[in-house]
């Protein structure tokens, strides 16, 4: 009968030590060796600090990096990269931004679907001056309002429309956050792989 | 079939080692239950107190968070309240800050009165409380400021975790050392759920926060750990209350005592291997996502176990939920947990997956299980034992009705809501003719529903802390019996008083 604690903690530690073992060190010794897949390189200098911007602003709530391979989901015909996702797109992701949402679309191939930086500042500014109906939240503490001189806006300056303008005689200017964001942006690329590309570990 | 019965009121008290507790050690059930709930006092007043405001807390935040989600430049200048921030925030304080704390205080009410032993060491629980606290607010704080780790789940800053896990530490210490001490041989079903989780939900948390993760294996150990903080944290609190509460006020034994044993252990050997379901379609290795798939599915047989056993000891006299308020949000808890389950076994299927994954039908399935069953049947235990520790009673019925009705009717419509516009959202976003924002928009009128919702919610949370507020503060008419929702028909409840203390009873602590 239930009358021994020892049984229960010794069951107790059993059962979840089997399931860490093969949920999270099995996996970790299975793709410890894998090769990063062509196009993916271990991000430096500003990519490092717009990786963390992207962690600090959430973005991982509303996109995914994962793009679900033919046949399931539509991700490829939707145009979010070449094929599904591989180990290997991931091996210098630390933390994994996988994602589990699509509020916004899979960002895993951003750069080959948007390469434009005056797009992606006038959206990281406020989503809705290039995407109408998007619910995109604003991030425009990663920009500054400057003062156009007599010289005109500076080269920087994000183009705006009109409704989204900061006024006459005022511009909009990334920050070196906003810089950072967008050079890490331009990291997440998906390049196709030679053979087709088989389900990640086939065994 | 004889069952050990849930209730105390008869069990043989059997003295264990050499317990002296005291000199005069009380004999008949009734002054045993008042020197427990005396000795529990503090401890479960400092948590259940900590649990509402944290609660407050997150309901702020997810008032903000869901407007945010259709009304996308509201507040849109402040950095601290960007989406990205509150919703981690709502996550965290309504996870670690309300659930978790508001759930050691059950655990500590209930392992003193179903071990017959005072809860030892109150004062390391008193501090295992505040420790948690600093951690709750170190963690909130550094989330709006921007210092997530970005790991879904465990987003708060390594420092609040530095100061839940050893408080988890201590509750486990103060608790298990009275295991030696109880006075009943036997450890009900209840014990079994709330000794298993003392010992799993520490090493959870140490283990996804490792620093040796990255890549995909992050990912897998990432919702190994997110399903399993659910499954083997706040489903066994759930549950064990659930054990206790429903014989307790229906006034009859678990309806098949030993089924529950088969329940307890097929939960703790597949629960924890269901998580990789969330990465169905990715880059995993299949076989692990196969093998999630495959133990989700078994969960079928705890989850129906536990359902015959808590539907058919409450619907022998499932007329008490018109009176009792503890019974009524535990029966609705135990109900959304049969739903929520079952829900849970079918859903990874990969070819309901292909719809439903990265919809908000995950978002409300997820709320099913914290809110309709977790929280509902946090809300229940606590109408049944604060009055026992306080010596006090809830200041109003209509308040309470108040509180189910808002809090039920609001899940209710959230998770409708959700679940119908997730597979819309879901079937939309899997036919590449329609344009990605026709999507959005297409899932705008449910966000909206989603936050009405909301704010019938928030309505109940605030009559529920106004009203443990007074009870905490003795607040309104000397009681003259428990609060139910109707009178109840005389000798419905029995004899019982489950417990109570007499009104100002001086003598605790």
């Amino acid at each position: 009968m239930l009358t021994r604690p020892a049984l229960l903690f010794l069951g107790a530690f059993a059962a979840i030590l089997m399931s860490y073992t093969a949920l999270s060190l099995v996996p970790k010794m299975q793709l410890a060796t894998i090769e990063p897949t062509p196009g993916t390189e271990q991000p430096f200098g500003a990519q490092v600090q717009g990786r963390e911007i992207y962690i600090r602003e959430g973005c991982v709530y509303c996109h995914t990096q994962q793009v679900r391979a033919p046949g399931y989901g539509a991700d490829v015909e939707r145009g979010w990269g070449p094929r599904g996702s591989l180990p290997g797109d991931y091996v210098y992701d630390s933390p994994h931004l996988l994602g589990t949402m699509r509020t916004g679309p899979d960002l895993r191939d951003i750069a080959s679907r948007q390469p434009s930086a005056d797009w992606h500042y006038a959206h990281f500014y406020n989503p809705r001056s290039v995407s109408p109906g998007s619910v995109m939240p604003p991030y425009p503490w990663l920009f500054r309002t400057v003062e156009v001189g007599p010289g005109g806006a500076p080269g920087n300056a994000v183009p705006l429309p009109p409704e989204f303008a900061p006024g006459d005689g005022l511009a909009i200017v990334p920050t070196g956050e906003a810089e950072a964001l967008y050079a890490y942006l331009m990291t997440l690329k998906l390049e196709p792989v030679e053979a087709p590309a088989p389900s990640p570990a086939t065994e | 079939m004889s069952q050990p019965a849930p209730s105390l009121t008869t069990t043989e008290a059997v003295p264990l080692g050499s317990p002296s507790l005291s000199d005069a050690v009380p004999v008949d059930a009734a002054s045993w239950r008042r020197r427990v709930d005396a000795s529990a006092r503090l401890p479960v007043l400092a948590y259940v107190l900590s649990g509402v405001v944290w609660l407050l807390v997150g309901t702020v935040f997810a008032l903000l968070a869901s407007f945010k989600l259709h009304e996308a430049d509201w507040l849109g200048e402040t950095a601290a309240l960007t989406f990205g921030r509150v919703r981690p925030a709502h996550l965290a304080t309504m996870i670690y800050g309300w659930l978790s704390m508001v759930d050691v205080g059950i655990m500590i009410w209930l392992w003193g009165r179903l071990l017959k032993t005072e809860v030892r060491h109150p004062w390391v629980l008193l501090a295992s409380c505040a420790l948690w606290n600093v951690g709750m607010v170190v963690g909130t704080v550094g989330l709006l400021a921007g210092f997530s780790t970005g790991v879904e789940w465990v987003e708060m800053p390594v420092a609040a975790f530095f100061c839940i896990v050893p408080a988890l530490g201590l509750v486990a210490f103060a608790l298990l050392s009275s295991l030696g001490r109880r006075r009943v041989r036997h450890l009900y079903i209840s014990v079994w759920y709330l000794g298993a989780c003392m010992l799993w939900t520490p090493i959870l948390l140490v283990a996804v926060l490792l620093p040796i993760y990255s890549g995909v294996p992050h990912a897998t150990v990432n919702w190994w750990f997110a399903h399993n903080i659910l499954g083997l944290w706040l489903t066994p609190v759930g549950l064990a209350a659930a054990y206790y509460f429903i014989p307790k006020v229906v006034g009859r034994p678990v309806y098949s005592y030993h089924l529950s044993y088969l329940g307890f252990w097929t939960l703790a050997l597949f629960y924890n291997w269901a998580g990789v379901h969330h990465l169905v379609g990715g880059p995993p290795p299949q076989w692990l996502v196969t093998v999630s798939i495959v133990f989700s599915v078994m969960m079928i047989i705890p989850v129906l176990v536990v359902a015959v056993n808590h539907h058919m000891t409450a619907f022998a006299r499932i007329r008490r939920v018109l009176y009792s308020p503890t019974l009524r949000f535990v029966v609705f808890g135990a109900m959304s947990y049969t739903v929520v389950s079952l829900q849970g076994a079918l859903m990874p299927f990969r070819s309901l997956m292909e719809v439903t994954h990265f919809t908000h039908h995950t978002i409300a399935h997820s709320h099913l299980g914290v809110y309709a069953f977790a929280t509902m049947v946090a809300f229940g235990s606590v109408y049944y034992l604060l009055p026992r520790v306080t010596g006090w009673e809830w200041a109003s019925r209509r308040l309470i009705a108040l509180h189910f009705w808002t809090t039920g009717l609001g899940i209710g419509m959230y998770v409708v809501g959700l679940t119908v516009g997730g597979i819309q959202q879901g079937l939309l976003m899997n036919d590449a003719s329609v344009p990605f924002l026709d999507v959005v928009i297409a899932t705008k009128p449910w966000l909206w529903s989603r936050s009405i919702a909301g704010v019938l919610i928030t309505v109940g949370h605030l009559t529920f802390a106004w009203l443990v507020w007074q009870i905490v503060r003795h607040r309104g008419p000397a009681p003259d019996g428990p609060v139910y929702f109707r009178p109840p028909p005389t000798g419905l409840f029995g004899r019982g008083d489950g417990g109570r203390a007499p009104v100002a009873d001086s003598s605790l602590l």
